[in-house]
């Protein structure tokens, strides 16, 4: 291990409190006693008492749920699909075109995204509600996956499926047996990706959500228009949490599996 | 691949009556204005062991990918054992591919890259197993069957690769490169392992490589390509002893290359190629007229170095030796002629005595029989 200058130790400590400073003090006001959010009032946790008996709140992360695992997951689909098709499917008539576009909603202000699928769905006669939010995320987390699974294919060994095909695996064995496997971390972190996304969303969501639905980050934004209340705390406290445990757990993961497969790599030499 | 039973040798080739398994008439393939193949036509025969040599980008790797159909050819036609491989994609091909890079797939173990294509013909469980355990024993990694590709050595996942293309009992195997990754030693083994297993099974064998000892090792003939072109397709022997062109003796092996023109024809050809020497004698190796220029080939090992005049070979020169190449099992003499050409000599050093009969800047005569060298087109 190497000793940190003390420049190093500076700059990394004020890289940290801006980063975490803002979420340290959201965590702490969450168990104060006071109703008001800027006055300490001793140690309490009963507003996560509280948070679970609102049930608007409730409900509403368990929309969120639902809509970020159908959107993740039919956004993986067709992401995969299409990243497949330009990256591996060579020239074809129109691929320039096509790839451009899919990468299109990446850039696009997401008040023009929300507000055309807004149109869409008032012209097609769709009430708004879970499945509209589901159908506008989707929309827009699929060019996410796409360009994360294609990041992948381009370093894909196209010999490999070559060897599938020559081994009497149809196109589609081909691609199920040997591309997918190979390619699934990647699928899965487009997976992932996605579903954070939608979690994350308002925007897109506040447009696409109807009377019968609301999202988390809606609810949150309508309640902290009327004042921060400390409930709102808790509630990010524990979404902090879960996020954290997530990302510690995929990381020691990752780690473990790289560990041990330079090992068993050093033994087979 | 040396003979196949009563003595006789392997030469299916010069049979009238063979029917080649694969037929490759005028192949075209062109890649937007560039043409990789120029009009090709090949025949090889059931059980041969047949290399595709050229350098990088000669069209040997493109022309083996038609095989397989992985790539279809602009114009012509190829038939495996009779059947137009027009129509025909690479699933449903009896034919197998070694890939460059092994391809194996790396998420499956050494057994189950090996029963990969024996279940895709929906065979039962029974002889799926059975045949995968036969591989494991032909190529001797059946203590490693449960193993992960990353997890064995890399001559081991080249073994795992043939093992996996020959599991199908393909009527023709592809190699690509199939040695390429290996390091010297282990290349020269699995050569003659290659050999082995290619008589073992009876299947005919088609290899791509730039190595051009290693396709003199292994094949029973050579197609030498040059530009998308066959240049020549002969037995290794013909290859190295009577090259068609220039560029064949200049790629296979050492040569030496004096320019001259013909200065007669008779049972061999005379070329004139210094004012007031004597024209050099040796066999004629293409069609050529009096007068004509061409170019006098004589390898590095048919020479022989003396400090006396070698008055009984018409064949000599004298120069000056520049350099010395000491290479263990021969010396390498570079001798400097006043004509200016610089002719390399080989001489097998058979006693461990140190004696160095010649040194730098000596004077020697250089001599070689009238059948040695071979008089080529320029």
């Amino acid at each position: 291990m190497r000793r940190l200058s003390t420049f190093n130790i500076v700059s990394l400590t004020l890289g940290f409190a801006f980063l975490y400073i803002p979420m340290v003090i959201l965590v702490v006001y969450s168990f104060n006693e006071s109703k008001l959010v800027t006055v300490w009032a001793g140690f309490s946790t009963k507003w996560y008492g509280e948070l679970l008996q609102n049930e608007a709140m409730i409900d509403a992360a368990w929309v969120t749920v639902k809509v970020a695992f159908f959107s993740s997951t039919i956004a993986t689909v067709l992401g995969t699909m299409a990243a497949y098709v330009i990256v591996r499917r060579g020239r074809f008539f129109g691929r320039t075109l096509f790839s451009g576009m899919i990468y299109a909603p990446l850039v696009m202000p997401e008040v023009i995204t929300g507000l055309s699928l807004l149109l869409l769905f008032i012209a097609i006669g769709l009430d708004r509600g879970v499945l509209t939010i589901v159908l506008a995320h989707t929309t827009f987390s699929m060019c996410y996956v796409s360009v994360v699974v294609s990041s992948r294919l381009v370093s894909f060994d196209d010999s490999l499926e070559e060897a599938a095909l020559d081994l009497g695996a149809s196109p589609f064995e081909a691609f199920r047996l040997v591309t997918l496997p190979i390619i699934a971390p990647a699928v899965i972190s487009g997976w992932l990706l996605a579903f954070t996304l939608s979690l994350d969303d308002l925007v897109i969501a506040s447009f696409a959500a109807g009377p019968s639905a609301t999202t988390l980050p809606i609810k949150i934004f309508s309640s902290v228009r009327l004042g921060v209340s400390p409930e709102i705390n808790a509630l990010s406290t524990i979404i902090i949490a879960i996020v954290t445990v997530g990302v510690l757990t995929a990381s020691i993961v990752s780690k473990r599996q790289i560990t041990q497969r330079l090992k068993e790599e050093a033994q087979a030499d | 691949m040396a003979a196949s039973g009563n003595n006789e040798v392997f030469a299916p080739w010069k049979d009238r009556d063979a029917v080649p398994l694969i037929r490759i008439d005028q192949i075209t393939k062109r890649f937007g204005d560039f043409t990789a193949i120029d009009n090709v036509s090949l025949d090889i025969y059931p059980q041969e062991f047949f290399a595709l040599l050229g350098p990088s980008g000669c069209g040997k790797t493109t022309l083996m990918r038609m095989l397989a159909g992985f790539e279809t050819p602009s114009e012509g036609r190829i038939t495996i054992d009779g059947v137009d491989m027009a129509s025909v994609p690479p699933n449903k091909r009896a034919v197998n591919m070694m890939f460059q890079s092994y391809a194996l797939f790396p998420h499956l173990s050494v057994w189950d890259n090996i029963a990969f294509g024996l279940r895709r013909d929906s065979q039962d469980k029974d002889q799926v197993a059975a045949r995968v355990e036969e591989m494991l024993k032909l190529v001797q990694l059946s203590q490693f069957a449960r193993r992960k590709p990353h997890q064995i050595s890399g001559g081991q996942r080249q073994r795992v690769a043939l093992a996996r293309s020959l599991a199908k009992a393909p009527k023709l195997l592809l190699l690509d490169e199939p040695l390429g990754a290996l390091d010297k030693k282990l290349r020269q083994e699995t050569q003659f392992e290659l050999m082995d297993i290619q008589e073992k099974t009876g299947t005919t064998f088609v290899i791509v490589t730039h190595d051009q000892e290693e396709a003199m090792t292994v094949a029973s003939r050579v197609a030498v390509m040059n530009n998308g072109q066959l240049v020549q397709v002969e037995t290794p022997e013909v290859i190295y002893e009577q090259p068609s062109s220039v560029y064949v003796a200049d790629f296979i092996g050492d040569v030496n290359l004096i320019e001259g023109s013909v200065a007669a024809l008779g049972e061999g050809a005379e070329l004139a190629w210094a004012e007031g020497r004597a024209s050099l004698i040796g066999q004629l190796g293409a069609a050529l007229s009096k007068g004509q220029s061409a170019t006098f080939a004589i390898r590095p090992e048919k020479i022989a170095i003396s400090s006396d005049e070698p008055l009984d070979r018409r064949n000599r020169v004298r120069g000056k030796i520049l350099d010395i190449g000491y290479l263990g099992n021969l010396s390498t003499y570079h001798v400097e002629l006043p004509e200016g050409p610089v002719v390399k000599c080989e001489v097998g050093n058979r006693s461990r005595i140190e004696r160095r009969d010649f040194t730098w800047e000596d004077e020697v005569w250089l001599s070689w029989s009238d059948t040695a060298g071979l008089v080529l087109a320029r």
